[in-house]
């Protein structure tokens, strides 16, 4: 039987240094994001996450490395449309209502009003568009955020710890819509630096202090240390790492 | 650059300011208060006020649009939003010139109310029409934004950003002319007075509010005025980076 060839990767990463002023951010990563799919991007708070994400989106000056992003290197103008990003801060206007944030990141896509409101739903806040962002919940402005990077269905999502200070119900929601994303065909990188998330993943990427410990699958990483927790299984990949081989 | 873009971040920064009547009615009122504070403490000295009241009419706009402009993009630049726009389809030109055509017409709108007051309740003389000088006020208020634009990358905190108006306003202010006629400063003074953008743009207020032919001192004010918001305008966009640190 012939072996189809594989979707090229979302994202290749090759040697990737960060150095910000003293501090080496990001050493030597290198990593294959599958297309398609969703891939959890986990680790402690301050070990590189986001750093890796910005590079990814092309805005971080990076000191060394390739990265290719959908066949393009990363923060190519051609690459705006079709890659969608969101900070882990919300990064929306606080003055504004929901729908004329929407309304003004939507015009910039050129998307049309009924495209804001389907997406103003997949984020559930139907019934919210006339409230000001700012005076909604942590958990709705981070929402707000996440629903002008899907305005323009990208083909790529780099969602910096999207479920941060969410309740259980609605990060339940929010990583089953991640999963009807991902069956539609768009790529995801979520970070995260709670484990139990990694159990939502297809692809994990373990990282510790600026570097790539693990691109593995919640499964091969369960058989690889014996451990059914993803977390104590992190922390069993992080010791092994530590000893002197 | 486009069209729809930049319409769409004027209507933006337009909706946001909406969202704040307080600021509009500081930004209508304040400054002919100020004027009619200024006629009362000229009380009786006619020409003094002439003197120096119908030339500020075209300068307030130029000191507050400094101000709002260079918080406005201090938030835009530590909310997130600066960065986000930078990974969507968006030119640094749309951002400016969708900040120039907002800031802009508020000017008007101020420049409007500050030349009523002082042209027609207050009797200030404009010997070559009060139009020319809110024509005048509305150009130094886009020169005021662009170097607002400008200072607002050197500034960490709103309250650095605050202190940027005493630290490169006042003392274009003070050398400008206004209070004190520039060929009877030191010497150095006067030389330094040459190189600051206010002087022109008092100049040709001056010019345009006393009896006598514009001429050609007029044209070299506008042109070096004109210039100076272009070369800052051009530098503002330098300090809006795509990729950061």
């Amino acid at each position: 039987m012939a072996t189809d060839q594989p979707a090229p990767p979302a994202i290749a990463i090759r040697d990737l240094d960060v150095v910000r002023g003293d501090n080496h951010v990001l050493h030597g990563v290198s990593l294959e994001v599958p297309a398609g799919k969703i891939t959890g991007l986990l680790g402690p708070s301050g070990c590189g996450k986001s750093t890796l994400m910005r590079s990814i989106v092309g805005v971080q000056i990076v000191g060394g490395g390739e990265i290719e992003v959908l066949g393009a290197a990363a923060g190519s103008p051609e690459l705006r449309p079709r890659v969608g990003y969101v900070t882990q801060a919300p990064s929306v206007y606080g003055d504004l209502s929901v729908a004329e944030n929407l309304g003004y990141f939507g015009s910039l896509y050129g998307v049309g009003s009924d495209r804001i409101a389907t997406t103003i739903g997949t984020v559930g806040l139907r019934g919210f568009e006339g409230r000001i962002t700012g005076t909604l919940s942590g958990g709705q402005r981070s929402r707000v955020s996440l629903a002008t990077a899907l305005l323009n269905d990208p083909d790529l999502l780099v969602l910096d710890e999207p479920t941060v200070g969410l309740d259980p119900v609605l990060r339940d929601e929010l990583w089953r819509t991640f999963g009807e994303l991902a069956k539609a065909g768009t790529t995801l990188l979520v970070s995260s630096h709670v484990m139990d998330e990694a159990g939502e993943c297809d692809e994990l990427l373990l990282m510790r202090e600026g570097r790539l410990l693990r691109q593995t699958t919640p499964a091969a990483l369960r058989e690889e240390t014996g451990q059914q927790d993803l977390g104590k299984a992190f922390l069993t990949v992080i010791e092994r790492s530590e000893q002197p081989s | 650059m486009s069209i729809r873009a930049t319409g769409a971040t004027a209507r933006r920064v337009l909706l946001q300011i909406r969202r704040d009547p307080r600021t509009i009615a500081l930004l209508l009122v304040v400054p002919a208060g100020l004027l009619v504070l200024l006629y009362f403490i000229f009380d009786g000295q006619e020409a003094t006020f002439q003197k120096i009241g119908a030339p500020l009419c075209g300068l307030f706009p130029f000191i507050v649009m400094f101000l709002i402009t260079s918080i406005a993009m201090l938030r835009e630049r530590t909310s997130g939003t600066l960065e986000r726009l930078m990974t969507m389809p968006l030119g640094k030109a749309d951002v400016l010139f969708g900040y120039g055509i907002a800031f802009g017409l508020l000017a008007a709108l101020q420049a409007i109310v500050v030349c009523s007051v002082g042209f027609v309740a207050l009797g200030l003389d404009s010997p070559h029409g009060a139009w020319l000088v809110g024509l005048l006020a509305i150009g130094n208020a886009v020169l005021g934004m662009a170097l607002g634009l400008l200072a607002s990358a050197f500034a960490r905190t709103e309250f650095q950003a605050v202190q940027f108006m005493p630290a490169f306003i006042f003392p274009q202010l003070l050398l400008c002319g206004l209070f004190v006629a520039r060929d009877s400063m030191a010497p150095a003074l006067d030389t330094i007075s040459y190189a600051l953008p206010l002087t022109y743009a008092y100049d040709a207020l001056a010019l345009v509010t006393e009896p006598g032919d514009l001429g050609g001192d007029f044209a070299v004010d506008v042109l070096v005025v004109a210039g100076a918001t272009i070369a800052s305008l051009g530098l503002g966009a330098l300090t809006l980076r795509r990729r950061t640190e």
